[in-house]
């Protein structure tokens, strides 16, 4: 890549050392940008410089850098993951700005995500949610054969349609209520399309919105900004259809208390 | 110190030696399982699956995970697909030939009963995790579909998009998070193991950091799982995740656990090349690819025509013209060695000339533009992503990138390494795919490690092995720890002037320039010496910023650097003794007239098995004879 090719950027980046002290915007300055650099590279080339000068780097989630473990993070020009569409922040390229851009970088912000160190949030509340009930009950050793129950190709298509969600929370970031409802929505839908999900679908989807509710996760309203920064691509559908499952469960669902002892 | 490499494989005919097997393991009643407690290190396919399984059992298990979840561990990434012998398509697939396929893709260099209980076991893998809700690609009847990935002529690679590992993942995460929540796994994320803690010769904990506090923690049990993956990201750029690394595999290497193979490398042959130094990682391009794109370079030398202006007269569609019947679908060493051998010929493409074309014109001409997308619609975005290129009117340019290593720590048949207590599984360990890997088999070899091993075998050791009382306030643990404090503030104290990673990226180097596609004992030899060279400097003049109570990323990068500068050597050592080309093993020296790898049978046919003696003396090397009794050893041919 020839030099003249290349961007300077201004970057203004969140930079809070722990959860108890305060954080605040610092302006930095990157020279020689190619625009076939990652918006990973760029920072990892910040960060390099910061070393060079004796100071932190920054901290940040980062680690297949190919958009798939859905651990990078952060809201770029206040948008989850930069805004692009169906792109994770590692997968930004920087052919995206400009020469002599300036660039705002902050950590997704949610109640139920507190930060951790500059843009590294903590997200451990999504393993809680799928805790309450995101699975299937099928230790090791059940399993009849892979072909024994039938899946019409469109409902194993749309059941992988929802499968896709990477769990990055750019839903709760960009939702203004901080709901995760896209999240435990499109694995709600997943089960419940499957005929394999079924016979749990009501326990699940009660426990699973209860425990989204305790987290401090706020609820659905429908502006749909879930939808549209969701790095996969995922439907507010599955929130639809997790709230029929919802309603549904809430009519039907009925568990005695009974003892499971026997002679 | 002498070690036992007894693979102890049981008795009998091949068929029959897994049930054998099971059915001569010790047993441990449901209400004593509850007794024993067992850390699971990783919580990719292998670790996932191990934790739930064990904890669906009864057993309570510890697991530890480097990222901020269980279901981010690299596994995640994996494209392609997941092979099983079910033969759904009728095409003469069975047990047995995805046993001899395994065996011959990875060039005569496996164990035959370990890789014949993989093939075994692939269909119930396909069958769990189909019950667990993993939406495989159907047909519109409803059945589950197939399609093809190198190195076999049937169809047995089941598939969910493009995102198969990520479908699996999640699956056995889920599995475990059940057992979260039944309080049988209790979890530990942002945790990465600085070293193995040995009592009485047996593993019986480990200490770990907590990346977020930087403070050590000790943790005891009755047996230790290594899930922690291979070390590819020792080549610096690799198609692996930036954590992904090698100390915890190493650590236990220094602790006395053997190291098998430490030179066989997967080099992929279809990845995005590289385009700048800045580069952090590389990316692969799934081999389903294969199934329909094309592998072509220009006939003549420095032909700057767009691709499209290129007549099909005047390109060389080298894989099919090199191998008829497998064409496109030859093994991954074969073809990345091939792009090797094209772009030194100077016919290359792109602007560095280091990559081959992957052209779907014909798939699209002949299928139509619907039915490609609908098979490969996400990676073709994410190339576009990445290069800035529509591979529907482009071809894609691709070249061989770092991506999986057969070798690991050594284990017998039952998952065991030289260390009692410490078993391994899924690529961490050395044991299924010989000299070369095949498509869709580590998703394969990890669930069944994790899923339907590792549950007899552990099962056996903890009934059969008397286990003294330990705690972590016993010395063993505290030593562990000490060193690992030192090591801390050796790293943090030497404030020299040059950054982990610039040191990382000359090790990678080296790597690639000598331990990598092609090798030769000129190039070996520098490779050894200036990696030597490195770790001294890299001890004397690393700059690691920040302090240990602190979520300090350079920190954690160093010490994994620290380590990798001294498996490189090893890895460069092994691929020195063993004088012969196999696999993904080339030695220039030892080549076909046509430049196929040429094995050495007689002197060759083993593991070499690396014994740790000491900081600064050399390591031992160890054989473990391979013996074929089912298979005759043969040239390897997809002509």
């Amino acid at each position: 890549m020839s030099a003249a090719n290349t961007m300077t950027l201004n970057l203004k980046i969140w930079r809070q050392k722990n959860p108890q002290t305060e954080g605040k915007l610092v302006d930095y300055r990157v020279e020689n940008v190619s625009p076939d650099m990652s918006f990973l590279e760029m920072i990892d080339v910040l960060n390099e410089q910061l070393i060079h000068k004796g100071e932190d780097v920054i901290a940040f989630d980062h680690d297949c850098r190919e958009g798939i473990c859905g651990m990078c993070s952060m809201m770029i020009d206040g948008k989850a993951h930069g805004g692009f569409k169906n792109t994770t922040t590692c997968q930004v390229h920087m052919r995206m700005y400009k020469n002599g851009d300036t660039i705002v970088v902050e950590p997704f912000r949610a109640n139920a995500f507190p930060i951790i160190k500059d843009l590294t949030v903590d997200r451990s509340a999504f393993d809680k949610i799928i805790m309450a009930g995101g699975y299937i009950t099928a230790n090791t050793g059940n399993a009849q054969d892979g072909n024994a129950v039938l899946i019409p190709k469109p409902i194993a298509d749309e059941a992988m349609d929802a499968a896709a969600c990477i769990g990055c929370g750019a839903c709760v970031a960009s939702c203004p209520n901080g709901s995760a409802m896209l999240f435990m929505g499109a694995k709600i839908s997943q089960l419940a399309l499957l005929p394999q999900g079924t016979p749990e679908s009501a326990k699940r989807t009660l426990n699973m919105v209860h425990t989204h509710d305790t987290l401090g996760f706020g609820n659905c309203t429908t502006h749909a900004e879930c939808e549209a920064t969701c790095p996969k691509g995922i439907s507010i559908e599955h929130i639809a259809r997790m709230n029929r499952e919802y309603t549904k469960a809430t009519f039907t669902y009925y568990e005695k208390n009974r003892s499971e002892g026997g002679a | 110190m002498t070690i036992n490499l007894d693979p102890k494989i049981p008795a009998g005919d091949l068929s029959y030696k897994w049930d054998k097997h099971k059915f001569d393991s010790k047993l441990i009643n449901p209400a004593n399982k509850r007794k024993f407690t067992v850390i699971v290190v990783g919580t990719g396919l292998a670790g996932g699956s191990a934790a739930a399984t064990l904890a669906e059992l009864g057993y309570n298990v510890l697991s530890f995970c480097i990222q901020d979840s269980p279901r981010r561990a690299h596994s995640i990434a994996a494209q392609g697909g997941i092979n099983a012998a079910k033969n759904y398509p009728n095409d003469g697939d069975s047990v047995k030939r995805l046993f001899y396929d395994t065996i011959k893709g990875g060039d005569y260099r496996a164990r035959e009963a370990n890789v014949y209980r993989l093939a075994q076991v692939s269909n119930n893998i396909i069958d769990q995790m189909v019950s667990q809700g993993v939406p495989f690609a159907r047909e519109y009847g409803g059945y589950l579909d197939n399609r093809s990935f190198g190195g076999s002529q049937v169809s047995r690679t089941f598939y969910a998009r493009g995102q198969t590992g990520q479908q699996l993942l999640l699956g056995a995460y889920s599995g475990m998070m059940k057992m979260v929540a039944k309080g049988k796994i209790k979890m530990f994320n942002r945790r990465e193991m600085m070293d193995l803690v040995t009592v009485n010769g047996k593993a019986r904990g480990i200490i770990v950091r907590n990346l977020i506090t930087g403070e050590l923690e000790r943790y005891a049990a009755d047996a230790v799982l290594l899930c922690t993956g291979g070390y590819g990201n020792v080549f610096y750029l690799s198609t692996n995740a930036k954590a992904s690394n090698a100390s915890a595999a190493w650590r236990c290497y220094k602790k006395g656990a053997a190291f098998a193979n430490p030179c066989f490398t997967q080099i992929h042959p279809t990845c995005i090349p590289v385009h700048g130094d800045y580069q952090s990682k590389l990316t692969l391009m799934s081999e389903s690819l294969r199934n329909d794109g094309r592998v072509w370079v220009p006939k003549k030398k420095d032909d700057n025509r767009k691709p499209a202006e290129i007549p099909d007269e005047e390109r060389d569609y080298y894989l099919e013209r090199i191998y008829p019947s497998f064409g496109n679908l030859a093994p991954r060493d074969v073809s990345s060695r091939q792009a090797k051998f094209r772009c030194d010929d100077g016919v290359g493409v792109g602007p560095t000339k280091q990559a081959v074309y992957l052209d779907f014109r014909d798939a699209i001409k002949r299928d139509g533009k619907d039915t490609v997308a609908g098979k490969y619609g996400n990676l073709f975005e994410m190339y576009e992503r990445i290069t800035g290129d529509d591979p529907y009117k482009t071809p894609m340019m691709i070249y061989p990138a770092v991506h999986y290593t057969m070798g690991g720590l050594w284990v017998d048949y039952n998952l065991m390494s030289t260390v009692p207590g410490l078993h391994v599984l899924g690529e961490a360990n050395f044991s299924d795919h010989g000299a070369n890997r095949l498509g869709a088999s580590a998703l394969m070899q990890g669930l069944a490690d994790g899923y339907f091993v590792i549950p007899y075998t552990l099962g056996h050791y903890l009934a059969s092995t008397p286990l003294e009382k330990v705690t972590i306030e016993d010395n063993a643990f505290k030593d562990a720890e000490q060193a690992v404090k030192l090591q801390t503030s050796k790293l943090l104290g030497i404030k020299g002037k040059r950054t982990v990673d610039q040191f990382h990226k000359a090790l990678g180097h080296y790597m690639w320039d000598y331990v990598g596609m092609s090798r030769n004992e000129t190039g070996l030899k520098k490779a050894i010496n200036g990696i030597r060279k490195l770790r001294e400097e890299f001890w004397q003049d690393v700059n690691v910023p920040g302090e240990t109570g602190d979520f300090n990323l350079e920190l954690h990068k160093a010490t994994r650097v620290a380590d990798f500068l001294e498996l490189g050597e090893l890895m460069a050592l092994d691929a020195l003794e063993r004088k012969e080309s196999c696999g993904g093993h080339f030695r220039e020296e030892y080549q076909t007239e046509d430049n196929e790898a040429k094995r050495d049978d007689e002197n060759f046919a083993h593991a070499a098995v690396w014994e740790f003696t000491g900081q600064n003396s050399s390591p031992i090397r160890h054989k473990e004879e391979l013996i074929f009794e089912n298979l005759k050893l043969a040239t390897r041919s997809y002509k």
